[in-house]
């Protein structure tokens, strides 16, 4: 029993190896032009190798500690911030990091390869939160907003409700006019991150006979009387991620904290979903690798019937098979990543990298247990969080039958 | 009292990486394996950016000496707080020859150069743990030296210096200006923040080459061999302390 967790220790050494090999392919700094989805900027590698770091020696020590306390730790949160990683797009005046779209993404792959509760924060607060303001908001908004968000305020994303999931227009939360005012009614369900959220970019719709052409984006401070947060539920993965419901009684909201026009809502809800769900494939991939690396360390080490199980014909067949899955998945989350930052559409893809990669990753992990035996059965073993943590993927931000409606859609429309 | 920094960067192999000797025994591979900045010029950095964060100094220099990956190690520098860098360009054929003796030279002219009053090394780079640089380069300046250094303080010019040595801790004082080098305890290195990283990119970096500086760097030795040390033989068990005497006797030893 001993010998195995021995085996424990070292194989994670040994993968630190591993992903380090690849790292060193990226650098640019060599004669030949490198034209693959792995060409990145020396900015690009340098942010890839020192958010990698921050995750393997600060983030990765805490990962048990934070699932069992269902929370965050307060340290971990302002180390992100100090490091500039909840403000990357943000621009530098405002105290953000000023870099592109695709740092996001590899920052948000970095990060789930240890904890896709830290991958998932990252991703929503640069690719939804931070997005959804720097797009729509007023100069006054940005002022206000942009230093917080960069420095120390988590941001949280309000829309599905109980009655309105995957038909998110038919939300109820709704928001009637006051003179300069607006005061917002409705609950809230599923609102990641906002236990610790210090400002919630609210959908409510200002009226209802317009349906969805209504809804309108309303930015709330916490401390605004008559929001309250409540319960965080009790779910089956991510459990260091909050995940509660946000009410609203009677909060009263001045129009100045509208962001961008009334009844146009909708509109940038679903933009920033679409932009959101590369993200969520980054966090998908990245969680996918990490445990895949974690296994197929293991893998070199056990040995049964006097072999390594890694040298099983079967064995190397199904891993072969796996890693190519995952190798697709990559490309087509960056791919996506690329084509939005070029300014060119890119939704289809957004679409097919969301859903491959979350499929994907529950594929993934899936496996791994199987090759894991049964030490990737218990919680001795980081293995069993990431089946665990994945399976979410296929369902927030688009559900997978989501996101192929979505792809059917402009196939169709491809062909007009 | 503003004092102007250089740090020395090498661009050595991982820590963490697994080395293989090249099947010519002339050497480790270096090709397609992961580099960065070597731990104990990190050290020295984070040394030195820590002193111009308490107004004691007011420019950081960070300088490197090798082919042109070696602009990697600057670019970490830079974004961990360095004002300029300065790479000194050695081909990749020239730079598996290059020793101590050179850089230190290098080092040394530079620091004239650029008025530098303190100059803060690694003790050793983790590729050949050859822990001569700074004592050499404080020797070419005839400037006083702290090696292995856990704790440093300045006041005025004058530096008080915690040293590890053999026996425990001494603590030395010397005047700037002098070469430091930096020990594992000096203290913690800091992760590059992503605002730092963007802000390197405007941060000007020169290049050099040795002929620039007056420096030959004709090499000095010639490397015969390099091997890895012989696999560790199993030990053997004794059932009790006589005959573990009477085995040690039997190999000769007293």
């Amino acid at each position: 029993m001993f010998a195995i967790r021995n085996i424990g220790t070292k194989t994670f050494r040994l993968c630190r190896n591993l992903a380090q090999k690849n790292v060193a392919n990226l650098s640019t700094s060599t004669d030949t032009i490198n034209r693959s989805l792995y060409n990145f900027s020396d900015e690009e590698v340098q942010l890839k190798e020192t958010v990698g770091r921050l995750a393997r020696e600060k983030i990765e020590p805490k990962v048990r500690e934070m699932e069992q306390q269902g929370d965050v730790l307060p340290e971990i949160r302002q180390l992100m911030f100090d490091n500039g990683l909840m403000g990357i797009e943000i621009p530098e005046e405002y105290g953000g990091s000023g870099l592109n779209f695709f740092s996001s993404i590899i920052a948000i792959e970095e990060f789930a390869k240890v904890d896709s509760v830290i991958g998932g924060l990252v991703d929503l607060q640069n690719t939804v939160v931070n997005t959804l303001l720097l797009h729509n908001g007023s100069k006054e908004l940005l002022d206000k907003y942009c230093p917080r968000l960069a420095k120390d305020m988590i941001g949280s994303f309000c829309l599905s409700e109980s009655s309105s999931g995957s038909d998110a227009f038919a939300m109820r939360t709704s928001a009637s006019k006051n003179g300069d005012y607006y005061t917002i009614n409705g609950n809230k369900l599923w609102i990641s991150n906002s236990k610790h959220a210090g400002v919630f970019f609210v959908m409510a719709n200002v009226n209802p006979s317009l349906g969805y052409k209504g809804i309108t984006c309303f930015v709330v401070d916490r401390d605004t009387p008559g929001l309250t947060i409540g319960k965080n539920e009790d779910k089956l993965g991510l459990l260091a991620s909050s995940t509660c419901a946000v009410h609203f009684d009677d909060v009263k909201v001045h129009e100045k904290n509208i962001l961008g026009k009334i009844g146009q809502g909708y509109k940038y809800a679903i933009s920033i979903l679409n932009e959101g769900r590369i993200g969520i494939g980054a966090q998908m991939i990245g969680l996918a690798q990490g445990c895949f690396d974690k296994t197929i360390a293991y893998t070199r080490e056990r040995q049964q019937f006097g072999q390594r199980i890694f040298d099983f014909q079967g064995m190397q067949h199904q891993i072969s098979h796996v890693a190519t899955q995952l190798e697709a998945a990559r490309l087509l989350v960056y791919n996506a990543a690329r084509l939005k930052e070029a300014g060119k559409p890119f939704i289809k893809e957004a679409a097919m990298a969301k859903y491959f990669a979350s499929e994907v990753a529950c594929q993934t992990t899936s496996k791994c247990i199987d090759w894991m035996g049964g030490v990737g059965y218990t919680k001795d073993y980081p293995i069993e969080k990431y089946y665990r943590d994945c399976k979410v993927g296929t369902i927030y931000e688009g559900t997978s039958n989501i996101q192929l409606n979505t792809i059917a859609k402009l196939i169709d429309a491809e062909f007009k | 009292m503003s004092l102007r920094i250089l740090v020395g960067c090498k661009r050595a192999i991982d820590y963490a990486v697994k080395i293989q000797v090249k099947s010519d025994l002339s050497g480790v591979v270096t090709e397609g394996v992961k580099h960065a900045l070597n731990p104990f010029d990190e050290i020295a950095m984070e040394e030195a950016v820590r002193l111009k964060e308490k107004k004691l100094a007011n420019e950081v220099i960070a300088v490197s000496c090798g082919p042109a990956q070696s602009q990697d190690v600057l670019r970490t520098a830079l974004a961990l707080g360095a004002d300029k860098a300065f790479h000194v360009e050695v081909p990749a054929k020239e730079y598996e020859t290059l020793q101590p003796i050179h850089v230190s030279k290098i080092l040394a002219k530079l620091a004239e150069q650029e008025k530098v009053d303190l100059i803060i090394l690694g003790k050793q780079a983790i590729d050949d743990d050859c822990n001569q640089t700074g004592q050499m380069t404080a020797a070419v300046l005839n400037w006083p030296q702290a090696t292995f250094a856990s704790k440093l303080q300045l006041k005025d010019k004058e530096a008080t210096c915690e040293r590890e040595i053999d026996g425990g801790l001494e603590t030395i004082s010397i005047k700037l200006p002098a070469v430091v080098t930096a020990d594992l305890r000096l203290n913690t290195p800091r992760y590059a923040t992503l605002p730092n990283i963007m802000k390197a990119k405007k941060k000007p970096l020169k290049k050099f080459s040795p002929k620039d500086l007056g420096v030959d760097i004709t090499p000095r030795q010639e490397i015969v061999k390099v091997c890895e040390p012989p696999k560790r033989q199993g030990g053997g068990k004794v059932a009790s302390t006589e005959e573990l005497v009477e085995r040690i006797k039997k190999l000769g030893v007293n």
